[in-house]
Parts: structure tokens; C-alpha cells; sequence
């Protein structure tokens, strides 16, 4: 019996009222969670989001500040004072915002409050991307041939081992931010330079490092949940099909993978997990080079992410429900034995954006909202007619979710769900997702994180 | 129940109740809200509409409306491109992109306006000098507002 076990009955503490530190659909779907275990949930709103569907669901709601999320949503001691005011044993930060601040989650455990997430050493080991870096390369884990960029002098010395086109890619980024590709050598100085001066700006972190461009690669990553002892994984996502870095469909599992690949990624994913001794719930994030079939480490995301009800949908696994429960300090519930991936499920995200315009943003009032029901459906959202969009947020406004035996039917079904998907008030890109789905590449699958581009410039909204 | 106050966990109870029976069709309507939820094909779909305002209290637009705002004759506005929050300096700590007095040229960024998290820089779009900075740092924008007023060269 591992002293992950042991210590079950000894210090596991029951959660009953858990601060819910977000706000739109994912505080709607941690709420949910919440009152299905018979946990109170209190929601912490910034002004703008006091009459919002969650507020609503929520069993209390208490204020954290003005509508720009640097005022309420991303301030450490707002958050802490509200879950100490509210009588919060816990602060579920769900994905963005503090998700992953070591601050919030040092000061937690400063106030006696457990932090629904990994350990401040576990966050400060993968949000240092290059701290992440050696950590996958110390678990045996390839990683894209690059390193780190100390000196601006060095750059060509480095470049050349890694070889053109490669991207520069800022320490503290993420998403897609604090990143250049460079393909010409002569460019090579003055890009590291620029990047070096941005990255110090945008966040108070100059150093950059160097990573070889993967030109046909599919974002690949695996789920982990741990307790601190014991890891298990459930399973792989694709998440190709992205925008300027950004994911606009997921599904799970990765669909025409080769099979001891992925078995290969489930090993390589537990054993990052293992090396860090993870708790709670997080993500391995891999580039899969379909031509030479192999993988390398991206970074780990050390919080719940948008794309988890996919993993949902075909483990039967309530993701939250066991994030609570590593929480509240019991050992994992589930042993690997127990993950088994039934189906396909598919999900795209419905932003408020105009995709026809450059996708430009799109707050203000939505007068109108349909969404399907049914087998195989599941919404994911915090709209409903008459709800605001307001503009100090991301645009996400919906989670479309279709499950099915194949993923062929899954395809099938997420075309009529989206023919069912109405929303007045606001554009939305649910157009975009009816396209998408009826395209040739995207019915046959596996797709690469290029496909998109050249799929928006082909029917003239690159 | 209240519809105004209708959850998802709601809907699922009406059709649970409403599948047990033969009905294709259901129609809920109060003053300011309707709900229809119609058997279609393979399931429900569900749709809400409200009839008057949005739901009481949710938040106000930021700022006033842009029509409301006066700009004095001769002088010209520059103006949200979209609704946010504008910002006056390029991060917390730097200089203001423009101060009152300065010169600006069209192409000058004056501020940045934040929209969903997308920067959107705003330049002047006038050759000339600054005489107003109508919003503080990190203040709420409506779509439109007056930012920032120039008086153009040779004016």
C-alpha cells in the first residue's frame, strides 16, 4: 500500500464550500460539479459578471473587483480575502487567470485555504518552459532540438546545431505569445534581439531559447491526473486545429495515430508526471512529427483545460469530481486498469469573433440562444438569451461537445448539432465550425497545425 | 420556477418530464422570456429568446454612449474602434504613447484598446497636437468613445 493510501483516512478533510475563482463556462461547469457532490460552491465576480448564468447557478457570489480582470479575476488578494470572507475551504481557479500562479497558490496555503491544483514547486517547475524542458529530458523524454539562449552572440553557434527554420520562442510565453520563426540566418541577430526586448516587456523575463520549426506537426497531448504519488493517464487529445496558436477543435482520442505511438506518449507522459511527483490534474503537450513518427515535449499545462470534456466524454470520468477529490488530500480513486476510452468525442469552440472580419471580437448583448440537446450532446456555456458578452474577457462563449461509437458518427453528429446552434446578438464562429466540418481533410483526420491556415486562406478568410 | 432564472439542470427536468410523453413541441412563454423546446430528429433542441430588456442589473455598457459625448468645434476626435479597456501606456510602469501637448503625426499610436483580449492599437488618423486625453489608464471604453482629441495642423 503506497503512504498516498495510508494517509486517506488520516488527513483527507472534506471539502463543503469551495471558492470558484472564474468566471463563464468553466465556472458554470466546476459549479455543477460542486452541488452534484453536495459541495457548496461560491462564485468570485468581478462587476461585470454579477447577473451571469454561474452567479446564478452558484450558491453565493462575492464581489472581487471592476470588470478588467488585472482589478478583480488576477488579483492574488482579492481572490484570497474573497474565499476567506465566503468561508471557502478551497480555490478552484479553473483554466487561465491565476490557474497556475505560484502566488495564489502560495498564499493559499499561507491562509490555511487548499489550492485546487498543483504544488507552487510543480507550477514553478513547468512554467519555467525551460525548466520543463530539462525535467522531460531528465524522464528520457525527446524534446525539439533547441536550447536556451544566454548570450545574443551565441545565436548562430546554436543555430546551426539546430538548423533553419526555427523559432524563437520567449522563456515566460505561452499560447503562441513571445514566439518568432526565423527561416533566414541573416535575420537570426536582430529577431533574438527583438524577441529578447519584447519578452523582458510583455513579461518582466528576457531570457528567450531556440527550438527547431516542425513544419508538419499535430499537437498531441495526454491527460494526466495524480496525487502526488501515483499517476495515471487518461488518454490522448488532438488539439491540430488551431489559429495563431490558438485551439478551435479538440478531440479525443487523437484520431490515425499510429497505436505504439501513442502507447509511447502515455508512458512518456506518466513519467513526467512521476518525475515530478504531480498532484491534481494536468497535460502533456507534444508535437507529433508525422513523417518521421515521432514526438517531442512541448510543456506541461499544470491546471483543467478548456479541451477536458472530450477526455470526459469517452472515459465517463468526471475530471473535476476527481480533482476535488485529490484535493480534499485521498489518494487517486482510480487505478490505470480503470481508464477505458469508449467512442470519439469531438468538440469545437464558439467564440463571440467575426470570422469573416479578421475574427474580430464581438461583445455586447445576446438576444437570442439555441443550443441542442440529445444523445451525444453536451453544451458547455454560460449563454443564454439575454446574456452579456462583455469585452474584458476572452470570446469564448460555448463548448460544443458530440460523443459517438466512431469517430465518423461523432462527425456526423457534431454536424447536426452545429446545424442546431443559434445565437443572435453577438457573430459567433459556429459558421466557421459548419465548414470546417464538412471539409474533406477534416472528415478523414489527423490534420497538422498548419491545415487551418491554409484551410482560412483557401475559402478567403486567411 | 423562474424563467428569467432558467438553468440548464431546468431544461433537462422539462424534458425529462416532457419525454415521457408523446409531445413534439413545448412552448413556455412569460412576459419577458420564452422557451421552445422542439423533438427534432435525434433530440431536443432548445431555444430562448427574451423579449424586452436584458436581464435586470447585468452589466452596463462601459462608459457612455459615444453620442452623448460633446467635442468642441474645430477639434478632432479619436475614437474606440471597439468596445474595452484603454490603455494609455504600452505596459504598467511606461511612459503614456501621448501626453497633452504633443505632436502627433496620422500614424502616431495614441493608446491601446483591449478587446477580449486582443491589443488593438489606435492611432491618431490626424496630423496634429494633442489637446485632451478624454479616459485614464485602464479605463472602460464603449465602442466609439472619444479617446483622445487633436487639434489638426493648419486648423
Amino acid at each position: 500500500m503506497t503512504a498516498a493510501r495510508n494517509r486517506t483516512a488520516a488527513t483527507a478533510r472534506p471539502l463543503r464550500r469551495v471558492l470558484v475563482a472564474n468566471r463563464g463556462e468553466i465556472a458554470a461547469r466546476i459549479i455543477r460539479t460542486c452541488r452534484r457532490l453536495g459541495i457548496e460552491a461560491v462564485l468570485a465576480v468581478s462587476d461585470a459578471d454579477t447577473r451571469t448564468l454561474p452567479a446564478r447557478l452558484a450558491d453565493a457570489t462575492v464581489r472581487l473587483g471592476p470588470p478588467p480582470s488585472a482589478a478583480s479575476y488576477l488579483d492574488v488578494s482579492a481572490v484570497v480575502s474573497a474565499a476567506v470572507a465566503s468561508g471557502a475551504q478551497a480555490v478552484h481557479p479553473g483554466y487561465g487567470f491565476l490557474s497556475e500562479n505560484q502566488r495564489l497558490a502560495r498564499a493559499c496555503a499561507d491562509a490555511g485555504i487548499v489550492f485546487v491544483g498543483a504544488t507552487p514547486a510543480q507550477l514553478a517547475a513547468v512554467g519555467d518552459k525551460l525548466r520543463a524542458r530539462a525535467h522531460a529530458e531528465a524522464a528520457g523524454i525527446p524534446v525539439v532540438p533547441g536550447g536556451e539562449l544566454t548570450d545574443p552572440a551565441d545565436a548562430a553557434e546554436l543555430a546551426e546545431r539546430i538548423g533553419f527554420p526555427l523559432l524563437v520562442k520567449a522563456v515566460g510565453g505561452g499560447g503562441g505569445r513571445g514566439m518568432k520563426r526565423v527561416t533566414d540566418p541573416a535575420r537570426l541577430l536582430p529577431t533574438v534581439e527583438l524577441a529578447m526586448s519584447e519578452a523582458q516587456a510583455a513579461f518582466g523575463d528576457p531570457r528567450v531559447y531556440l527550438e527547431r520549426f516542425i513544419a508538419s506537426g499535430r499537437h498531441v497531448e495526454v491527460q494526466l491526473l495524480g496525487d502526488g504519488e501515483r499517476v495515471v493517464h487518461l488518454g490522448t487529445r488532438d488539439c491540430s486545429v488551431q489559429r495563431r496558436y490558438q485551439k478551435l477543435i479538440e478531440e479525443a482520442p487523437a484520431p490515425v495515430l499510429d497505436e505504439h505511438l501513442r502507447e509511447d506518449m502515455h508512458r512518456a507522459a506518466v513519467r513526467f508526471g512521476q518525475r515530478l511527483g504531480y498532484r491534481g490534474l494536468g497535460t502533456v503537450e507534444f508535437l507529433v512529427d508525422t513523417r518521421r513518427r515521432s514526438f517531442y515535449f512541448l510543456e506541461m499545462n499544470a491546471r483543467i483545460q478548456v479541451e477536458h470534456p472530450v477526455t470526459e466524454a469517452v472515459t465517463g470520468i468526471d475530471l473535476v469530481a476527481e480533482q476535488l477529490a485529490v484535493a480534499e488530500g485521498h489518494p487517486l480513486r482510480l487505478a490505470q486498469a480503470d481508464v477505458v476510452s469508449r467512442g470519439h468525442a469531438i468538440e469545437c469552440r464558439i467564440n463571440a469573433e467575426d470570422y469573416t472580419n479578421g475574427f474580430l471580437p464581438h461583445p455586447g448583448t445576446v438576444s437570442h440562444a439555441e443550443w441542442p440537446v440529445g444523445e451525444g450532446i453536451r453544451v458547455d456555456t454560460h449563454v443564454q438569451a439575454g446574456s452579456q458578452v462583455p469585452p474584458f474577457y476572452d470570446s469564448l462563449l460555448a463548448k460544443l461537445i458530440v460523443h459517438a461509437p466512431t469517430r465518423a458518427a461523432a462527425v456526423q453528429r457534431l454536424r447536426g448539432a452545429l446545424a442546431r446552434c443559434r445565437v443572435e446578438g453577438v457573430r459567433t464562429t459556429i459558421g466557421l465550425h459548419e465548414a470546417v466540418v464538412a471539409d474533406q481533410a477534416f472528415v478523414v483526420g489527423g490534420v497538422d497545425t498548419a491545415w487551418f491556415g491554409r484551410y482560412l486562406a483557401g475559402i478567403g478568410h486567411g | 420556477m423562474n424563467p428569467s432564472n432558467l438553468t440548464d439542470e431546468d431544461v433537462r427536468d422539462i424534458l425529462e418530464l416532457v419525454d415521457s410523453t408523446t409531445v413534439d413541441e413545448l412552448h413556455l412563454r412569460t412576459s419577458r422570456f420564452s422557451l421552445t423546446l422542439r423533438r427534432d430528429g435525434g433530440g431536443w433542441t432548445r431555444s430562448t429568446t427574451v423579449h424586452a430588456d436584458p436581464v435586470e442589473g447585468e452589466q452596463a455598457e462601459p462608459h457612455e454612449p459615444p453620442d452623448a459625448e460633446q467635442v468642441p468645434p474645430g477639434l478632432v476626435p479619436v475614437r474606440a474602434p471597439l468596445p474595452g479597456t484603454f490603455y494609455r501606456a504600452p505596459k504598467p510602469g511606461a511612459a503614456p504613447f501621448v501626453e497633452v501637448g504633443d505632436h502627433v503625426e496620422d500614424t502616431t499610436v495614441v493608446g491601446i484598446v483591449e478587446t477580449m483580449k486582443l491589443m488593438n492599437s489606435v492611432v491618431a488618423g490626424t496630423a496634429g497636437t494633442v489637446t485632451e486625453i478624454r479616459l485614464g489608464n485602464a479605463a472602460p471604453a464603449a465602442q466609439g468613445a472619444v479617446l483622445v482629441l487633436i487639434e489638426a495642423d493648419g486648423s
